[in-house]
């Protein structure tokens, strides 16, 4: 489903090379649990960006669903994001002069499907909030916007989420719900989940885990 | 740490760290000062200018102007006698007269028409010719001939060839570079050729009907006040149609109509400045937005709402005295560019120096301008709540009205119209200005509402989503609509409301399409001398039109009242065009000379209006009261002398009464070449009073033009052969020069309307760049990303433009109306241009202001916070 060679990837910055990561190398099977561990800085906002076609590596490649990323260009893979890739972030990231549904509705309308309302509504209603979809980013808690977020994600049925530090910004109970909405959703649509994440808690969810630091693979379990 | 420190320092810090947007700030209001210190600057140089020469510009210190020799009008020999007797040797006299002339170069065969001048000696009494060689001017009197330059490469002359003028033969002495008085662009009626009174008879020119402009120079000791006798004799001289000025009342008048002029540019440039206003309103909004994170921690940690609007307006304030200065300096250096506009309408030489006035009451609006706009938004940061920081609202914070915010407008509106006042030197203009544009600014709010209303309850669900969502941009929280409409929407109003007036005055001006119509008009052919300029004609294979006459003649009783009794009505007026006391004609209509013809038939750009053209059988003799000859007046004619259908006129033919009754009203195509007339006679009772002929043809080229010319002048000397190609060509200059004055301004508004539009719209680039980048996360391309953008700004664009259109719509018919006096006309596609041009400049700026969504990797989103 997933898989990645010899990732490496620098920065400039201030005319010095970084090396953020260096010679990343593992594959991901379809329907799997990936959770990525590390200290603050280690690299894994950029392995996550570059699994997901977000940006590209400074060398190596990265196969997704089949794909070879390298040689799209950036609306090839846009495209092929609205298809089969899902996001979530840690700061929600809804666009906030749209409301619950609107947000919800986005992916689905960029891809022409027709009935993006009808289902918003069956999304918003499985993450508990059919009552507020009217309502604006800023008129919901943390916790709503990020469940809001997770409907958001699924809402095309991707065949791979990804997911950086979802409940960073979440208190326990409310990051409690976002993670069970989105194993629920991975079981039941049998989508690739990849995780990253500081909480031990959430991390012993995942099949399988792998752990950075300074760029580099340090551990890799329950492969 | 005082208060006031604290103030200075923070401001200073914020601004530090807002550079960009504050210099939005700034360059708002630089056009819009850059171009009224021009403008008013330089027409400080102008009035300069005409108070130091306007002495040299009349040459004299009175002088009497009239179509026939002066010294032969009675009351006018009296005054010359009169002044003599009191003056004795101090008064000095020269005469004068202008008229056009074929000249030619015998040697190689070159001839042209010229304004040919005769002068006395001793003109021009005051002010110098320059001439080259220097000092031949008063060669003159002992025969010979000045010319312009440009007549000598015209025929192919040099200085010391023969001229020949007529039947006179002169040797050409050196030509002319400034003659006081004179503005170049009278050269384009001919090049101007300098001969000595004495000389005159010898060449025959000047035959009957023969148009010439006579005028006496007077030079009075300083004990005789020219003004006085101005004041004294007027009346009694304008009667006899003779014109009289005088240096002060030349200089007056000039001065008065320059700062006019000056005035109402500067109005053009107090709108670009208030346009700027509204960049400066906008800039601060933005800012205060992006600095109410920081507005509010500051709030948390104690610092009082006083001092952070202190801090906040002590920037707007340094940000607008910097950009006045800034446009101040823009506008000195433009000023130097001025003098180019103006050269060819004004007999000035102007020196170009900067007005300390006009710089300081630049700075003083501009400064003015961005304090009372900025105060609005900047209002705003008293109610800043503390509690942003913990939690951003999406809302912006809800203006609510109190007493402070209804003092700030009253305090803009107060400014505009005290600026426009100030600058237009008159509180009814200065009111209507700030009406005008408060409406303005008022419907396109209005717009805007409407804007919002109808993108959300009107769009389709069923169109593409792409469209919706741009559209969607356009009322969902934080959207731009307002700002931009108004701010774009102003810009265009003023674009808009100059151009139509530029169309509107230009229409009047303009010659229509010229292609098939005669380029050559032949005047003042004697009857006898038509077989001549016939096989002229012939020679060179053209077909000429029927040959016109032309009847002089002047009223001697209309309706039965005697000119000097309708006259002596006329209590006030003796100007051009003013009424007579008790509603009669105007004094100048009465008394101007009419140049009338008889034929049967109607030209081609007349139409009857009233009435009916003269039919077959008898149309009198117009020899008596009972037996008067049938007319045709000019529809316009006739509403100023107040006659219809059925009335009698009694004209005076050279001393000779010829009685006549008007039977019809006719409307007349002034713009054909075709000569037109005031006054048609039916054919038969003129047939034999004195008069003239006149002619034309179409000729192939200039070349052609040039040979009939010639040969006229050589074998009807008196005959006129006028080029219509070269006045087309002389007539272009001056519009194209009043094209240019009216691009000027426009360029200052579309300068100030353009980083106004970029100001409105960096209100919302922060938010557009977000969700673009947000959007290409979760998949859209960069196609459609633009697309929506597009839609939106479009859509914007398109709204503003609308609107604006129409209200310039109004506002030029106001201004041809009221201000010009011109016939409205709506020049719907070059406004429809216009409207276009600005929806791809509102689309364009957008579009480049948002440009970072497609450069910006989409990654950037998981690390913004
Ligand atoms: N645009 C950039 N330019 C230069 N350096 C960057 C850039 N983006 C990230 N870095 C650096 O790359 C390294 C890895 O960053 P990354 O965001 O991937 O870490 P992370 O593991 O996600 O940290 P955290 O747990 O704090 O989110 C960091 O040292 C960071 O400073
Ligand atoms: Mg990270």
């Amino acid at each position: 489903m997933l898989a990645c060679e010899s990732l490496h990837h620098e920065y400039l910055s201030g005319g010095k090379q970084l090396t953020v990561l260096k010679d990343i190398t593992f594959q991901l099977e379809a329907g799997g649990f990936l959770a990525i561990i590390g200290p603050s800085g280690s690299g894994k906002t950029t392995l996550l960006g570059l699994l997901a076609g977000l940006d590209r590596p400074t060398a190596g490649r990265v196969v997704l669903d089949g794909v070879d990323l390298g040689p799209l260009d950036e609306d090839a893979r846009a495209r092929f994001r609205r298809q089969r890739v899902g996001f979530v972030f840690q700061s929600f990231q809804l666009i906030p002069t749209l409301t619950a549904r609107e947000n919800v509705q986005v992916p689905l309308e960029l891809a022409g499907s027709n009935d993006a309302g009808p289902r918003a509504d069956e999304l918003l209603h499985r993450v508990g909030l059919s009552e507020r979809s009217h309502h604006y980013p800023s008129q919901l808690s943390g916790g709503e916007q990020q469940r809001v977020a997770v409907a958001r994600a699924f809402s095309t049925r991707p065949r791979i989420l990804f997911a950086d530090e979802p409940t960073g910004n979440l208190d326990a109970a409310n990051g409690a719900i976002v993670i069970e909405t989105m194993t629920a959703l991975n079981v039941e649509y049998g989508t690739t989940l990849v995780l990253v994440t500081h909480e031990p808690d959430l991390a012993a969810l995942a099949r399988r885990t792998i752990r950075l630091a300074d760029g580099a693979v340090v551990s890799d379990t329950g492969r | 740490m005082t208060s006031a420190g604290f103030v200075r320092r923070l401001a200073w810090r914020q601004a530090h760290a807002a550079r960009r947007r504050l210099m939005l700030l700034t360059a708002s209001v630089v056009a819009g000062v850059g171009a009224l210190v021009a403008v008013n600057s330089f027409t400080r140089n102008l009035t300069v200018a005409v108070a130091e020469q306007a002495k040299d510009l009349l040459g004299a210190d009175l002088s009497l102007g009239s179509r026939s020799p002066t010294d032969d009008i009675k009351p006018a020999r009296r005054l010359l006698d009169s002044l003599r007797r009191v003056g004795g040797g101090a008064v000095h006299v020269a005469s004068s007269a202008s008229f056009a002339a074929m000249a030619y170069h015998p040697s190689s065969g070159g001839a042209r028409l010229v304004q040919v001048r005769t002068v006395d000696p001793g003109w021009p009494y005051y002010g110098t010719m320059t001439t080259s060689p220097a000092r031949i001017w008063s060669g003159l009197q002992a025969g010979g001939v000045i010319v312009d330059p440009s007549l000598l490469t015209a025929i192919g002359a040099k200085v010391g060839d023969t001229l020949g003028l007529g039947e006179g033969r002169f040797r050409i002495l050196g030509t002319v570079i400034n003659v006081p008085g004179d503005v170049g662009l009278q050269m384009a009626f001919g090049a101007r050729v300098f001969i000595s009174t004495t000389s005159l008879p010898g060449t025959k020119l000047l035959a009957f009907g023969s148009r010439a402009q006579y005028e006496t120079f007077i030079q009075l000791p300083p004990t005789i006040d020219a003004q006085a006798v101005a004041r004294a004799n007027g009346g009694v001289l304008r009667a006899e149609r003779i014109s009289v000025h005088t240096i002060a009342d030349d200089r007056d008048n000039l001065t008065r109509g320059l700062i006019r002029l000056g005035n109402y540019l500067g109005l053009v440039a107090l709108a670009a400045l208030l346009l700027g206003g509204l960049g400066v309103a906008s800039a601060v909004h933005v800012f205060i937005r992006q600095q109410l994170d920081s507005i509010a921690v500051l709030r948390c940690l104690g610092a009082t709402s006083g001092q952070i609007f202190a801090a906040n307006l002590l920037q707007a304030l340094a940000m607008g005295l910097l950009g006045s200065v800034l446009g101040a300096l823009l506008g000195v250096g433009l000023q130097q560019l001025m003098p180019h506009v103006v050269h060819d309408f004004l007999p000035l030489n102007v020196r170009v120096l900067p007005s300390p006035h006009a710089i300081l009451v630049g700075i003083g609006s501009g400064l003015w301008t961005a304090t009372v706009f900025a105060l609005l938004p900047l209002l705003g940061v008293r109610t800043a709540p503390p509690l942003a920081t913990l939690r951003r609202a999406t809302d912006p914070v809800r203006a609510r009205w109190d007493r402070l915010r209804v003092a700030a407008v009253l305090v803009l509106i107060a400014s505009v119209v005290g600026l426009a006042t100030l600058q237009v030197g008159s509180l009814v203009h200065g009111v209507a200005f700030a009406v005008g544009s408060g409406s303005a600014l008022f419907v396109l709010w209005l717009t805007s509402l409407a804007l919002i209303r109808s993108a959300r309850r009107w769009t389709p669900e069923s169109w593409p989503y792409l469209l919706r969502q741009g559209l969607a941009n356009l009322h969902r929280p934080a959207n731009q609509t307002i700002t931009v409409v108004l701010a774009l929407g102003f810009g265009a109003f003023i674009l808009t409301t100059l151009f139509t007036a530029q169309q509107n005055l230009l229409r009047t001006i303009r010659v229509e399409d010229v292609a098939a119509r005669p380029n050559l008009v032949l005047f003042d052919i004697q009857t006898e001398q038509q077989p001549v300029i016939d096989s002229v004609l012939t020679a060179e294979h053209l077909q000429r039109a029927e040959y016109t006459a032309i009847v002089p003649m002047r009223i001697r009783e209309l309706k039965g009242q005697a000119l000097a009794d309708l006259l002596a009505k006329d209590t006030v007026g003796h100007r051009r065009g003013e009424r007579g006391g008790a509603g009669g004609p105007p004094s100048w209509t009465l008394r101007r000379e009419f140049r009338s013809t008889y034929r049967g038939d109607k030209g081609p750009g007349e139409r009857v209006t009233v009435g009916h053209w003269f039919g077959s059988g008898a149309h009198g003799s117009g020899k008596s009261a009972s037996d008067p000859v049938e007319i045709s007046v000019e529809a316009d004619l006739a509403k100023d002398l107040g006659v219809g259908i059925g009335d009698p006129i009694t004209w005076d033919v050279q001393g000779v009464p010829v009685y006549s009754r008007i039977t019809s009203l006719r409307e007349v195509n002034w713009a054909r070449f075709e000569p037109n007339f005031f006054v048609v006679f039916a054919p038969g009772a003129l047939d034999h009073a004195p008069q003239s002929w006149v002619t034309m043809v179409r000729a192939p080229d200039a070349m052609v033009r040039g040979r009939v010319q010639r040969e006229v002048a050589e074998h009807a000397a008196n005959v006129t052969a006028i080029d219509l190609g070269e006045i087309q060509h002389a007539i272009e200059s001056v519009v194209d020069r009043i094209v240019m004055a009216i691009r000027f301004m426009a360029l200052f508004s579309l300068i100030t309307g353009t980083i106004v539009l970029i100001g409105a719209i960096a209100t919302s680039r922060w938010q557009r760049i977000r969700e673009g980048t947000l959007l290409r996360t979760l998949g859209a391309t960069r196609g459609q990303v633009l697309t929506i953008l597009c839609t939106e700004y479009a859509a914007l664009g398109l709204a503003a433009s609308i609107v604006a259109s129409i209200l310039a719509g109004g506002a030029g018919w106001a201004l041809a109306r009221w201000i010009f006096n011109v016939h409205f006309v709506l020049p719907l596609a070059s406004m429809a241009t216009l409207a276009v041009g600005l929806v791809a400049l509102t689309t364009t700026v957008g579009l480049w202001n948002s440009l970072e969504v497609l450069n910006k990797p989409p990654l950037e989103v998981l690390r913004a916070e």
